[in-house]
């Protein structure tokens, strides 16, 4: 599995995606952030990165699914998934080292927006006047919630050779796992399950971690999250020898 | 050491693309895999080397089971698939560092050094593979099957695209490596299955027409050479 991870981590570091990719994320986080005066930090006048994460999972949404999108799809298309499956190596040794790959692509995107932390920390009016767990917390909920789009981006990317719909599928899923719980919870008719509907997705979850405490319910969850996705990747592998 | 195929079968939807064929290969000799396109000599090569699943019968390699015990099999096989996949923004050398990582080739510097030299990629070893000729790239391809000196080679259509030298080069490579492995190759050339095989089956259809040694078929038929055997069995 090392060998997958890797190789596809250099493939990303030597494609142009990756750097295209995190370098529009970042701009764009940083824009928002500092620049406009809607979600600008300086213009909200609190000392706190909440603007950070409410505005991380939309990026995600479309960073994800578009560094994700080749993982598999390209496999299949360019027919070296036929290479790969004939090595002494598990499918799981297959999608777990492209999956961590990926998901080490998300934390070099995230590190940078460390030096936000550290600018709100120094800018405070006394300096350190931050909610450093709540921070901590945030930042983890985002590593899971990063980790839970990567899992949705390797699925989508196991469904077809076409990197676009790839691409399209996990956008997609991701927003509908994101805040389309959410907005279904609101309407009327469901309002008997409406808590069912809200913990099932992602959002309420994340919230809860951000608040700096982090609650088993909230770990199992994403981990399962995770572990159904992958695990329907194997399935669909799997399927192949049919 | 050697591959035994019992009964083997696949079935897609309706089209049956390999029915319940038997056939054995012994190391130290060259088996031919002969037929006209649609045959089934890929979908028998992707069962043996564990890429797709028989919906029948059954495959050892080296008294493994191909099902029971796909990793130790995989592991024991260089295979070079049908239209010679490749990664083709790794390096010729990066490519095989990472062929010989998942087999777990010791002293992997100095193999990768050796099989280039085999393989006869001396002067194209530095570059990206999407940019080495088709030539290059089916050695690369060849290079890849044999880093971890396995037991067994399959090899679908090895020389496809190669110019006249590189043909004679490849097909003693594989001659060499013949002596010593189990080797199965399949393809359209007559002259090349009269140069390196020692054994040849015809397949048709998805059933095997023909199984014998070399000398044995044309004695058989009492031709000089395959192409008369190959369309008189090949033309139902």
């Amino acid at each position: 599995m090392l060998s997958i991870y890797k190789k596809e981590f250099y493939a990303y570091l030597s494609s142009l995606v990756a750097y295209i990719t995190i370098g529009i994320f970042l701009t764009v986080l940083g824009l928002f952030l500092w620049v406009f005066p809607d979600s600008s930090i300086l213009d909200y006048g609190y000392a706190g990165l909440d603007s950070l994460f409410n505005t991380v999972p939309y990026l995600f949404m479309f960073l994800i699914p578009a560094i994700t999108m080749r993982t598999l799809a390209e496999e299949k298309k360019e027919g070296t998934f036929e290479l790969l499956a004939t090595k002494p190596l598990t499918d799981w040794d297959i999608i777990l080292g492209k999956y961590l790959a990926a998901i080490t692509l998300v934390l070099f995107a995230l590190i940078p927006t460390l030096i936000y932390y550290i600018s709100v920390y120094q800018l405070g009016a006394t300096v350190g006047n931050i909610d450093s767990g709540a921070v901590i917390g945030s930042y983890i909920g985002l590593f899971l919630l990063g980790a839970s789009f990567v899992a949705i981006g390797v699925f989508s990317s196991s469904l077809t050779k076409n990197q676009i719909i790839a691409f399209a599928i996990a956008v997609f899923l991701c927003f509908i796992t994101f805040s389309g719980f959410d907005s279904a919870s609101q309407i009327l008719s469901f309002q008997s399950i409406d808590s069912i509907l809200i913990n099932l997705g992602i959002n309420a979850h994340y919230q809860s971690i951000s608040r700096g405490v982090l609650d088993t319910r909230d770990l199992i969850y994403f981990l399962s999250f995770i572990a159904i996705f992958l695990v329907i990747t194997k399935t669909i592998l799997g399927g192949r020898k049919w | 050491m050697s591959i035994i195929v019992k009964e083997l079968s696949k079935i897609y939807d309706k089209q049956i693309a390999v029915n319940k064929i038997s056939f054995e290969a012994l190391p130290g000799r060259i088996l031919g895999f002969l037929g006209p396109n649609g045959a089934g000599k890929s979908t028998t090569m992707k069962m043996i080397t564990g890429f797709l699943s028989a919906n029948h019968g059954e495959i050892f390699v080296s008294d493994l089971n191909i099902n029971s015990e796909s990793i130790a099999v995989k592991q024991k096989i260089g295979y070079l698939p049908e239209n010679n996949p490749l990664y083709f923004d790794m390096y010729v050398k990066e490519y095989l560092q990472f062929v010989g990582e998942i087999y777990g080739v010791q002293n992997l510097k100095n193999r990768i050094v050796e099989v280039i030299e085999a393989t006869g990629l001396q002067k194209e070893q530095h570059k990206q593979i999407g940019q080495l000729s088709k030539g290059y790239k089916q050695r690369v391809g060849l290079a890849q099957a044999i880093i971890h000196q396995p037991e067994v080679l399959i090899l679908d259509e090895p020389t496809s695209g190669l110019d006249p030298n590189q043909l004679i080069e490849i097909r003693n490579l594989i001659k060499e490596l013949g002596k010593t492995k189990t080797v199965i190759l399949s393809t359209h050339i007559m002259q090349e299955v009269e140069a390196i095989c020692d054994d040849v089956i015809i397949i048709n259809k998805g059933e095997i027409v023909a199984n014998n040694s070399l000398k044995d078929l044309l004695e058989l038929h009492q031709e000089k050479s395959l192409e008369p055997i190959f369309v008189k069995l090949t033309n139902q």
